[in-house]
């Protein structure tokens, strides 16, 4: 069931992904309001699937991987609406739709779990992993607009108004999401991290740092503090943001797929 | 009536070329006074705005041109402009004239700015005697015009001026302009309009330098923003995230290095640059800068480019007005090329008849005052009966193309012009007679 679930989200975000490409194309005003219904849809039956997953298991499987895609699309779909709730635009669908699709399908699609011995996910493990994925979601979010950022200062500057540029939101806007979901991300990120290196401590009585997941998470946030101090320090923003962002999210993408090698992520007890 | 304009505008010239033409306000006097006596020209009147440089001149004579007198002001090689430069002579020149006091001939079809700023050159060119007579009668007429077009069509409704303009872009940059502050640097009539619109839109604090001190202390009263010297433009420039130009100063004020060191002060929150001015203030270099936006006058054409569509349908309800009077304007200046004629020979006659009189008087003495009435309103009831269908024929040839020759035709025939040079020089003989 959770599946089924699962894809009929599928189906509604990919209204959401023509929306994103039409976009690059030319503007539609019904097709955002129409891709933006979809979410909503999508976004009740994805929950639906969540809660059935947990249900199922009796706690949270994130250890299978479409589970853990699963939840962060969630939760990139809940960012994303959140910064529509205060700022009325779409526009950073263009860069959230096909991410979250990706994410879903990969879920979806139902791939073998990768896990052999799956580890009860309770409390203190699951706020790790919550405050995480809410770190990658807020910072997903950081980077896309960082990427509207440019869109529309590039725009500014060729003095064009046209094309799907003329509905961009204003540039202080798009400035202002990122520089919100940053900073609300990074606390999210730290926490999780804190929390991380905590469980680990009790549960195995050491944190391996040697960890390529870990190590990896742990320059993501190194690269997080820095676009930070950048922000607050120097007002670093449009083209260098961006490429602190993208190290940042090529970072997390990596520590993300270093599941595949991370002997602890694989909750194999050692 | 030998009217001729050349000029160039915001179609057929860049910003780069009409810089180098523009003359700004405080030589336009002088400028207007040179054109006016230059050798072929008998009135002249030159305007120039942001957006168009021109030239309009009375001609002496049908062969004179213009470009000579632009080669002589300038003193440059007029070949490298030829390509930009429109002329326009005759009905074709009145077309132009009128078509641009309605504002159809604009950046921005429609806008009220262009009427005052013709007005404003039409007044600097009649205060130094540049425009006199045909000219005068062309700008009235062209003013008139220019006020039917505005009552009789929707031309110049929610109008889309350059001000609004620079709000819009401004909100494509800020969104909300609230809490904004605005910087003029010089304390133009466009600028003011500018930071009008800007402040209506939520703009907060209002800066104001200006060469003049007096002028910005002027300007930052009327909305209740500050004065500042223009020595600390460079100390305070940061404070402002709009900064609209439009100084007549011929270099750059704002030059990259500047841009980098506001930037720096200011923790790189974007700054928008309105530069109005022509030439341009700021150095198009500054727009490469991350975070700082520059718009010159062209740029903002492009941006109200969609706008003008909207009004092509009200604009050629205008031209239609325009051709009309243009129709009109050039019969009453043919009228008014038979007037002097009608008036000399009334003259001629008159002189003719006060010679008989005084000739009756004296070979049969004094006459009674019922007798000299009789003589008076016979001799007139002649006359007036014998001028009525040459002076009617005079202003009906007026409107057709023979005008000319009929004129010339009674000129000769009744000996007018002899006449007016015999009473010329009476008149300068009696003077030095009387300096004697």
């Amino acid at each position: 069931m959770t599946l089924i679930w699962l894809r009929v989200a599928l189906i509604c975000y990919a209204v959401g992904l023509l929306y994103a490409l039409v976009a690059l194309t030319r503007t539609s005003e019904i097709l955002g309001k129409v891709a933006l219904q979809a979410s909503y849809l999508g976004m009740v039956f994805h929950f639906v699937s969540l809660v059935e997953a947990v249900v199922e298991a009796g706690q949270l499987t994130l250890a299978s991987v479409h589970n853990s895609e699963s939840l962060l699309a969630f939760l990139i779909m809940v960012v994303f609406m959140l910064v529509y709730v205060i700022y009325k635009t779409t526009s950073p669908g263009i860069v959230v739709f096909p991410l979250v699709f990706l994410l879903t399908f990969v879920a979806a699609t139902g791939q073998q779990p990768l896990v052999l011995t799956p580890v009860a996910v309770k409390g203190w493990l699951a706020a790790h992993i919550l405050m995480i994925f809410t770190g990658y979601a807020a910072l997903f979010l950081s980077f896309g607009a960082s990427l509207l950022y440019l869109l529309q200062e590039r725009a500014l500057k060729s003095k064009s108004s046209t094309g799907m540029f003329a509905r961009l939101p204003a540039l202080q806007v798009i400035d202002d999401i990122g520089y919100r979901s940053l900073m609300l991300g990074f606390p999210f990120m730290t926490l999780g991290l804190v929390l991380g290196s905590v469980v680990a401590e009790s549960t195995y009585g050491r944190v391996d740092f040697l960890d390529p997941k870990i190590l990896l998470s742990v320059l993501m946030w190194v690269v997080y503090l820095i676009m930070v101090y950048m922000r607050l320090s120097a007002g670093w923003r449009g083209r260098r943001a961006a490429l602190l962002a993208s190290v940042a999210f090529v970072a997390a993408i990596v520590a993300w797929a270093a599941n595949y090698f991370s002997g602890m992520h694989r909750f194999i007890a050692s | 009536m030998k009217f001729q304009l050349i000029g160039v505008n915001h179609r057929t010239a860049p910003v780069e070329v009409r810089e180098r033409l523009a003359i700004s306000e405080s030589s336009l006097a002088e400028a207007c006074r040179k054109l006016a006596e230059h050798a072929d020209v008998a009135e002249g009147m030159i305007v120039s705005t942001c957006n168009r440089v021109e030239f309009l001149a009375n001609m002496k004579n049908g062969s004179g041109d213009l470009r000579a007198f632009m080669r002589d002001y300038f003193a440059v090689d007029m070949g490298q402009f030829e390509s930009h430069l429109y002329e326009f002579r005759e009905d074709e020149a009145i077309r132009h004239v009128f078509r641009v006091a309605s504002s159809l001939d604009s950046m921005v079809v429609g806008e009220p700015q262009i009427l005052g700023q013709i007005k404003e050159a039409y007044a600097t060119a009649r205060a130094v005697g540049a425009v006199r007579m045909q000219l005068d009668q062309l700008l009235t007429r062209a003013f008139a015009v220019a006020k039917r077009v505005r009552t009789e069509t929707a031309v110049g409704s929610s109008s889309v001026s350059v001000a609004s303009v620079a709000v819009e872009l401004a909100e494509k940059i800020f969104g909300n302009l609230k809490g904004k502050s605005v910087y003029l640097v010089g304390a133009g009539k466009m600028s003011e309009l500018a930071a009008r619109h800007l402040l209506a839109h939520g703009a907060e604090s209002i800066f104001v330098a200006n060469r003049t001190y007096d002028r910005a202390i002027g300007l930052a009263h009327k909305f209740h923003g500050q004065a500042i010297e223009f020595s600390r433009l460079y100390d305070t420039c940061e404070r402002a995230d709009i900064v609209i130009t439009s100084t007549g100063s011929p270099h750059f004020i704002f030059k990259r290095e500047h841009g980098e060191k506001f930037l720096a002060r200011r923790k790189n929150r974007p700054m928008f640059f309105i530069d109005i001015a022509v030439p341009r203030d700021v150095d198009p270099e500054m727009n490469k800068l991350d975070g700082i936006f520059v718009y010159d006058i062209d740029d903002l054409q492009q941006a109200v480019s969609s706008h003008v569509a909207d009004r092509r349908k009200e604009a050629e309800k205008a031209e239609a007005i325009v051709n009309v009077e243009v129709e009109k304007f050039q019969a009453r200046l043919q009228t008014l090329d038979v007037v002097p004629t009608i008036v000399s020979l009334h003259d001629h006659l008159e002189t003719i008849r006060q010679a008989e009189i005084d000739r009756v008087r004296g070979r049969l003495g004094a006459m009674s005052p019922e007798q000299e009435l009789a003589v008076e309103a016979l001799t007139r009831g002649i006359i007036n009966k014998i001028m009525h269908t040459p002076i009617s024929t005079l202003k009906t040839a007026a409107r057709d193309q023979e005008s000319t020759t009929v004129v010339e035709l009674v000129r000769r025939l009744f000996n007018l012009e002899d006449e007016e040079k015999r009473k010329a020089a009476a008149k300068t003989g009696g003077d030095s007679g009387a300096s004697r």
